[in-house]
């Protein structure tokens, strides 16, 4: 959390610009609901590094703005990018608006990832990739859209059987039609690893109602030996630490995505700065441990 | 970056030379031939101001500075320094870190790609004349954020690797200057982050200037033979010396750092902000004149067509209302609006949704809420 420790061992991209973004192509658009789509974004020219879970890019609509959006897909092999937009102002109804051939830029990836930087260095290291002990449990607490910055945590856990213990999705919506990544979501509780809640019930709905803190308590867990990651509006991730304490995790092993308004994404602007912190650089990703003295400060 | 000059390193750059006031000119010259813009202190308006100097002549010749809350006038020296005045209301990142600037310009052609240029027009260069103590330290605290990090600055980045800076101790500090105390001034380390340090004493002799080089490139400046410096008068180092002994005792104030930084962390919620916030106006103007400041937003522009979009960056203020919002409202709601934590998961952006549509159609622009994940 010490802001000064983390900026020390800079690699400075000289030469440059890291504030020009590199133009996108949309291959593909899914409307994943009333108001949000995932769209696949392949590059037309240079393609940016890779990027890992829980990173994040800087999407520009021509002529319209610049916005971060976390990647939603970025399934080893595929050459595109999956972001999940959901328009709740000019940039993102913007994005939302893109069809297949059209051209968005893409800066990125920045910040931290779900691991938190562990990644294992060869076959024997006893580190997974989403930064946990081999056979320690997963779960992932998604509000509304929180749910896309956690789907590749979801995707890398599936896809690497036997290495992790056991997986839980809780996932939260206000209603079944805001639901996001459906094909997913039937996919993994057909796996039987997902359960789905909604705040308000339609025709049809015959699963669970409420809160997504409401299904953990159903969940079957080892506390000591459980990493969380959580991500959805801040109320709901905070309501998820206290109810993951009270069944005996760890603070540090609670892991949650903070949005914040960013306009360079590259640590200049200040816009995410959050005490010492600069949720761009230093996160987005944070443990509870780190988080909760931040996240308790009014208008910080 | 001094293209048109290999480093001579034949001088030697601790051997300090000295240089009378009326010669100051030969300075910007020295300068000016190299291809530096001269920017330094000149009096306007009833202030010391930081302009782009044409000649010598433009220096605040015998002008100080009385400083008070609230308060700044300058006043008539007995002597004629030129470099003996507090802080204006300038800062030095006026010229490192500009108040606008353009990041890049996008082109849309008739299939609908799309080209975006970085700007990449090469930096003024400027020699930063008059620096104080304080405005270094500054300087290296923008320098760590912007050029410090993952990331360089593609505006301060260039503009700050191209400038001359030319340190002056300062001699007279202001009623409200406590640099003394947090060990940045009032002299100059030898140390010190700069191409030229200067050292201006006033005395019945005149003005007299003792100048060091801190660098290959401020060796070769102060070895221009059309440069009238002199082996200094063997009194004149202690005396300079002096004057900064001098200056360290006339600081109006002092602050105590002695675990200030974790103070400062551990009482964000000290009812002490709430005082200052009642008496804040959000004008910004702190952070503007703020020589550390460094926050910016962004601005998009399209010309006519709609086909040619720019991306300009401006000084902002993290003091704006604006300046963190994200969409739902407030993320870190007051004590006791935060027991809301027991609230619905993710009703909350629902019922705040039409609220904050209006808020950001009233802010007339989008503010970067990282949609995804909400």
């Amino acid at each position: 959390m010490n802001a000064e420790t983390v900026s020390t061992g800079a690699v400075n991209t000289d030469g440059a610009n890291a504030a020009a973004p590199l133009p996108y192509l949309v291959r593909h658009r899914l409307r994943e609901n009333g108001d949000t789509v995932t769209l696949d974004l392949v590059p037309l020219g240079e393609a940016l590094p890779a990027y890992r879970p829980g990173q994040f890019s800087m999407l520009c609509a021509f002529g319209v703005g610049e916005i971060p959006v976390s990647v939603s897909d970025v399934t080893p092999g595929r050459d595109a990018l999956g972001h999940t937009v959901r328009g709740v102002g000019k940039v993102s109804e913007a994005l939302c608006r893109l069809r297949p051939g059209e051209v968005v830029g893409v800066r990125g990836p920045y910040g931290n990832d779900w691991a938190l930087g562990a990644r294992p260095q060869d076959d024997e290291d006893p580190v997974t990739a989403l930064g946990t002990d081999p056979g320690e449990d997963l779960l992932v607490l998604a509000g509304g859209l929180g749910l896309s910055p956690l789907r590749p945590v979801v995707v890398q856990a599936l896809s690497q059987p036997g290495v992790y213990g056991w997986l839980t999705v809780l996932a939260g919506a206000r209603s079944p039609q805001d639901l996001v990544h459906r094909a997913d979501l039937t996919q993994w509780r057909a796996l039987g690893e997902a359960r789905i809640t909604v705040d308000r019930p339609g025709p049809g709905w015959t699963g669970p109602v409420g809160l997504v803190t409401d299904l953990l308590r159903h969940a079957v867990f080892r506390p000591e030996r459980t990493t969380a990651f959580v991500c959805g509006p801040e109320p709901m991730m905070r309501a998820s630490a206290d109810a993951l304490l009270r069944r005996g995790v760890a603070p540090e092993r609670i892991r949650l995505s903070l949005e914040r308004n960013m306009r360079c994404a590259t640590a200049w602007c200040g816009h995410c700065q959050l005490g010492q912190v600069i949720v761009c650089r230093d996160g987005p990703v944070f443990t509870w441990k780190q988080a909760s003295e931040l996240l308790g400060v009014a208008e910080l | 970056m001094t293209p048109d000059l290999a480093p001579t390193g034949t001088v030697g750059a601790a051997e300090p030379r000295e240089l009378a006031q009326e010669d100051l000119q030969y300075l910007f010259d020295a300068l000016t031939s190299r291809g530096w813009t001269v920017v330094g202190p000149t009096e306007r308006d009833g202030a010391v101001v930081l302009a782009e100097l044409a000649s010598a002549g433009e220096l605040p010749y015998g002008v100080g500075v009385t400083l008070a809350p609230g308060g700044y006038r300058l006043r008539r020296r007995g002597d004629r320094a030129a470099f003996a005045h507090a802080a204006g209301p300038q800062s030095w990142k006026t010229f490192l870190h500009p108040d606008r600037a353009r990041l890049w310009q996008a082109d849309r052609d008739e299939e609908g790609m799309v080209t975006f240029t970085g700007e990449s027009a090469p930096p003024p260069r400027y020699a930063l004349l008059g620096v104080h103590p304080c405005d270094l330290t500054a300087i290296a605290r923008q320098d760590r954020v912007l050029t410090g990090g993952t990331y360089r600055d593609p505006v301060y980045g260039p503009r700050r690797e191209a400038a001359f800076v030319i340190a002056v101790a300062c001699a007279d500090p202001g009623e409200l200057c406590f640099c003394g105390s947090v060990g940045t001034g009032p002299g100059l380390r030898p140390d010190a982050p700069c191409d030229l340090a200067v050292h201006e004493v006033a005395d019945r002799d005149g003005v007299r200037l003792l100048l060091s080089a801190h660098g290959p490139r401020g060796a070769e400046v102060l070895a221009d033979p059309r440069l009238p410096v002199r082996v200094p008068h063997p009194g004149l180092p202690a005396l300079a010396e002096r004057r900064s002994e001098e200056a360290a005792g006339r600081m109006g104030r002092g602050l105590d750092t002695e675990g200030l930084h974790d103070v400062l962390a551990a009482t964000l919620d000290s009812p002490v902000w709430d005082d200052v916030a009642s008496r804040c106006l959000t004008c910004g103007n702190c952070t503007l004149v703020c020589p550390t400041c460094f926050c910016t937003t962004t601005e998009g522009t399209t010309d006519l067509t709609g086909d040619h979009a720019e991306r300009w960056r401006r000084w902002d203020s993290c003091f704006d209302l604006d300046f963190s919002y994200v969409y739902g409202g407030a993320v870190a709601p007051p004590p006791g609006a935060a027991t809301a934590s027991g609230s619905p998961t993710s009703s909350a952006p629902g019922t705040t949704s039409s609220a904050a549509a209006a808020a950001s159609a009233a802010a007339g622009a989008s503010p970067g809420a990282r949609s995804a994940s909400t």
